[in-house]
């Protein structure tokens, strides 16, 4: 394969559906269907319980940030609040914009509204973008949520971990989105009976920050940018580690998830601020288990997955060598061994995808 | 000409549930509601090119596995982005302990 072309609007996206990469049929390890059911029931009593420590921590913290201003003292207070806003909240962007985080969908569409707002991303737009991922995860051309491009750009995934520039671009297309309306590579994913909306939540996002940054000129003190905007740059460190590991260094252009996903085992304060997302396979295979319930569909199926990462480090030990080897061969990715009881990969169909060069993964 | 197609028994679908039925090239899906109803659909979800049958019934909602897009399952009416195109649906009866429905 020759230079990808990740954008929405190039060749390799109409290559992908002219081979029937796009929309594909994907792989899925088989599940009785009485299992597949039980996982998939929804419930409101764990997200409202994580909800609240969550909004209560986040509370908490912004106002003991506030109250020691501007003493040094507050900082740890900052970097805990930053975290909940800049990382935690986009595990709820991303779980309740599937609707599975709670049973009532009122509750899925509120914490998913506040939680884009966090991410600085438009609710319209992203909802769109995160089904498309989820057809056409990793096809170039076609998945827009790819967060590590080949070649990798290592100085770019190192500012995002400090959200600079997903920052940057977000309020490029916010206020793109405020002004001249629905980017024509939105248009590509989002249907036309969306379009004013999101141009109605630009607007709504503008305003606040506008009114922010007045407040803050006002005041003369950047603290109200420290509680609404700044954390989704100081918190971000969290959701980057996390979301690099989703499929960093693993195939592209493939129709199974085990090929290019990646579960890693997690510490609990990273799973609670990840919402579970650290069972990514999974997910991907099965986005309708809740993410209170994939621990349980982990062990349901973890016979027909390679071997997670036993670590956060473990993981980025695994992926950092892969994504530098990418630097000079960008067909390079790590292909993971499956154990004897999982079902072959479909090497044909795969390699005639990818032409592509695979190493198993030590 | 419609046709009425024997597509399974009553009790081949557990309340709360649905399953696939092919048939003359076409799938559909069957539906038992928690009323002990039956109801019958296109079998692929309209938004892309899933098979509902793998979907969550939840009260008159089916949920595609894919997107989780939902659509009431009576009358087919899109209920939740991403879907937006409503569901064909079928008439269906009950004879016998068997589920009839009426295809085109």
């Amino acid at each position: 394969m020759g230079k990808r072309d990740y954008s929405m609007l190039g060749p390799d996206g109409a290559r992908a559906v002219e081979i029937g990469l796009a929309a594909a049929e994907w792989y899925h390890t088989e599940v009785p269907r009485k299992q597949m059911k039980e996982l998939m029931q929804r419930s409101d009593s764990p997200a409202i319980r994580d909800s609240v420590i969550l909004f209560g921590c986040m509370i908490l913290f912004a106002g003991l940030g506030i109250y020691l201003w501007p003493s040094w003292w507050s900082a740890p207070f900052w970097l805990a609040y930053g975290v909940l806003y800049g990382s935690a909240m986009d595990s709820r962007w991303h779980e309740c914009s599937h609707g599975t985080a709670f049973k009532t969908p009122w509750m899925n569409n509120l914490v998913y509204e506040i939680a884009s707002f966090c991410m600085m991303r438009n609710s319209a737009t992203w909802r769109w973008s995160h089904a498309r991922h989820h057809t056409d995860t990793y096809i170039v051309g076609r998945d827009p949520e790819i967060a590590v491009m080949r070649p990798p750009e290592f100085f770019r995934l190192i500012a995002n971990f400090f959200g600079v520039f997903d920052s940057i671009a977000a309020m490029q297309r916010m206020v793109y989105n405020t002004f001249l309306g629905v980017h024509p590579e939105e248009k590509t994913f989002v249907p036309q009976s969306e379009w004013p909306k999101v141009v109605r939540v630009a607007r709504i996002s503008f305003v606040i920050y506008a009114a922010t940054i007045a407040l803050a000129v006002w005041m003369q003190s950047i603290l109200p940018l420290m509680v609404i905007g700044l954390p989704r740059l100081y918190g971000a460190w969290h959701h980057v580690m996390t979301g690099l590991l989703q499929h960093g260094g693993l195939a592209d252009n493939v129709i199974d998830h085990r090929l290019n996903s990646r579960t890693v085992y997690m510490n609990p304060i990273s799973r609670f601020i990840y919402w579970n997302m650290n069972y990514h396979v999974e997910h991907h295979m099965f986005p309708m288990v809740p993410y209170h319930a994939l621990p349980k569909l982990h062990e349901a199926i973890k016979h027909d997955l390679p071997a997670p990462n036993r670590s956060i480090a473990e993981g980025f030990a695994e992926m950092w060598p892969a994504l530098k080897r990418q630097l000079k061969y960008e067909d390079y990715f790590l292909k993971r061994d499956l154990p004897t009881t999982a079902k072959p990969y479909r090497e044909d169909f795969h390699a005639a995808a990818l032409g592509a060069v695979a190493t198993p993964a030590e | 000409m419609p046709q009425w197609i024997d597509a399974c028994a009553t009790d081949d679908i557990d309340e709360e549930d649905l399953i696939r039925f092919d048939h003359a090239g076409a799938t559909y899906a069957i539906y038992h509601s928690p009323e002990g109803d039956f109801f019958a659909t296109s079998g692929m979800c309209t938004h892309e090119a899933v098979h509902l049958c793998d979907g969550l019934v939840m009260g008159h909602l089916i949920e595609c596995p894919k997107h989780n897009g939902q659509f009431d399952y009576r009358t087919g009416e899109a209920k939740r982005a991403p879907v937006c195109v409503n569901l064909k649906t079928f008439p269906v009866k009950v004879e016998a302990g068997r589920v009839l429905i009426e295809v085109p």
